[in-house]
């Protein structure tokens, strides 16, 4: 192992929640650095629109919200490594973050790497992607201009998808295994007037069809046991996420799911000095602001550690 | 504009410069997305373990990337980015959408060797 760096403060996540503590923490002069992770800008970069982040009465795209995020958080010095945590090991007061690069030493840690996207988990998913089966709409969207694609799930971001694949394909399905929707009113009052989106519920897919790219897909009815033949070119999978939490799993306790646990009404984890805010702590609200709020209470509640420490 | 670590690829004439000048060449096609991402992110992570390979990422939406959007062996895809691997400027291998690091090397040890 060659030079190790050392660290005031590392934060994992560069989503709503690692960004909002890395503003507060370079505001405070504690010189933080952001270690990316494999998707800068966390799941909101795949929302084609945000109308419901505070401060932006029009709609702004994840992406140019993120940048946004990025840009003011640069601005008070936050430094920033394109960088995955691996493994993170306390040895006496010090944090060893190892990434696949190297070897980062900190006396703090902000846990903040969000959730990742839930996969349909059949064997057919994984030969189709990139060949019609997508995680992200406005990504590959436009590849299916004039085609019928199959949107799977039944929250925010499949009924956001489902609307926004209307601007290119010519009919979206809706497949969704329960009979009622966690996507909140607004936007289904959106997906449900638009005429080119029609709806299967309560059927799950069973299996995707194709010789070298998708041409449809078997789908089953969850109460009857049918099944049915379904044709469409793609299909965009929007069925939830899980924490991102693997790599801490021997440093801080989490639930059954996965979720970082954390003290009622704090950020603190179990072990004193690391802190987690956002989604990969959050199994109720799972929203961009709820995670901000989230990342300013990490940084003050580290901030408070760190000022405790040295008083000691 | 990609904003990546790696050596980009602008012109038609890059393109052809770097396939001319290198036995071993993987270049990915995408934007800033989260599907690009990890994949740009792998790339920057394999550049000290492959010397032997040359790394390069392409802008998916400037008009030299057609030579990478218009190849046969990319004419089904359709997920971001479109990954390229040459040997001796023929393609080899290509992939759509996102992939992990092992897809990545399995296909670097396949075509390049270790």
């Amino acid at each position: 192992m060659g030079n190790v760096d050392m660290e005031n403060v590392v934060i994992a996540g560069a989503g709503p929640a690692g960004l909002t503590a890395a503003i507060y923490t370079a505001r405070s002069g504690l010189n933080p650095l952001v270690l990316e992770g494999p998707v800068p800008g966390g799941q909101l970069i795949v929302s084609p629109e945000v109308e419901n982040y505070p401060g932006f009465p029009e709609p702004i795209s994840g992406m140019e919200l993120m940048d946004r995020f990025r840009k003011q958080t640069e601005q008070f010095g936050a430094r920033f490594k394109m960088e995955v945590i691996e493994k993170v090991k306390k040895v006496n007061d010090i944090f060893e973050v190892d990434t696949g690069t190297g070897r980062i030493e900190t006396g703090t840690l902000i846990i903040a790497t969000g959730a990742e996207a839930r996969r349909l988990d059949i064997p057919s998913e994984s030969k189709f992607y990139g060949k019609g089966v997508s995680g992200c709409a406005t990504c590959d969207g436009a590849f299916f201009r004039d085609k019928e694609v199959l949107v799977v799930g039944g929250g925010n971001t499949a009924i956001q998808d489902a609307v926004f694949l209307t601007r290119f394909a010519s009919k979206v399905t809706i497949v969704h295994r329960r009979d009622y929707f966690r996507a909140v009113p607004a936007e289904m009052e959106k997906a449900k007037s638009n005429p080119k989106i029609e709806w299967l519920i309560p059927w799950v897919v069973e299996e995707i069809i194709g010789a070298n790219t998708v041409t449809g897909a078997v789908l089953k009815n969850r109460e009857t046991g049918k099944t049915q033949q379904i044709a469409c070119s793609g299909i965009f999978v929007a069925i939830g996420h899980d924490p991102q939490s693997e790599a801490f799993k021997e440093l801080v306790e989490t639930d059954k799911n996965g979720f970082i646990l954390v003290e009622a009404g704090s950020t603190r984890t179990s072990t004193p000095g690391v802190f987690a805010c956002g989604d990969v702590c959050d199994p109720v609200y799972k929203q961009a602001v709820v995670a901000a709020g989230h990342g300013c209470m990490a940084a003050m509640d580290l901030e408070q550690y760190i000022y405790i420490q040295r008083r000691t | 504009m990609l904003n990546t670590n790696l050596k980009h690829i602008e012109t038609e004439q890059e393109v052809k410069e770097v396939l001319e000048s290198n036995e071993n060449v993987m270049i990915c096609c995408g934007r800033m997305g989260p599907m690009c991402i990890p994949v740009f992110s792998v790339m920057e992570d394999l550049e000290q373990i492959y010397p032997h390979v040359t790394f390069r990422d392409q802008d998916f939406d400037i008009p030299a990337a057609d030579i990478i959007r218009n190849l046969p062996e990319c004419a089904l895809f359709m997920g971001l980015p479109f990954t390229v691997y040459f040997k001796n400027a023929k393609v080899v291998a290509a992939t759509s959408s996102i992939q992990n690091k092992d897809q990545v090397m399995e296909i670097l040890d396949r075509e390049f060797g270790k």
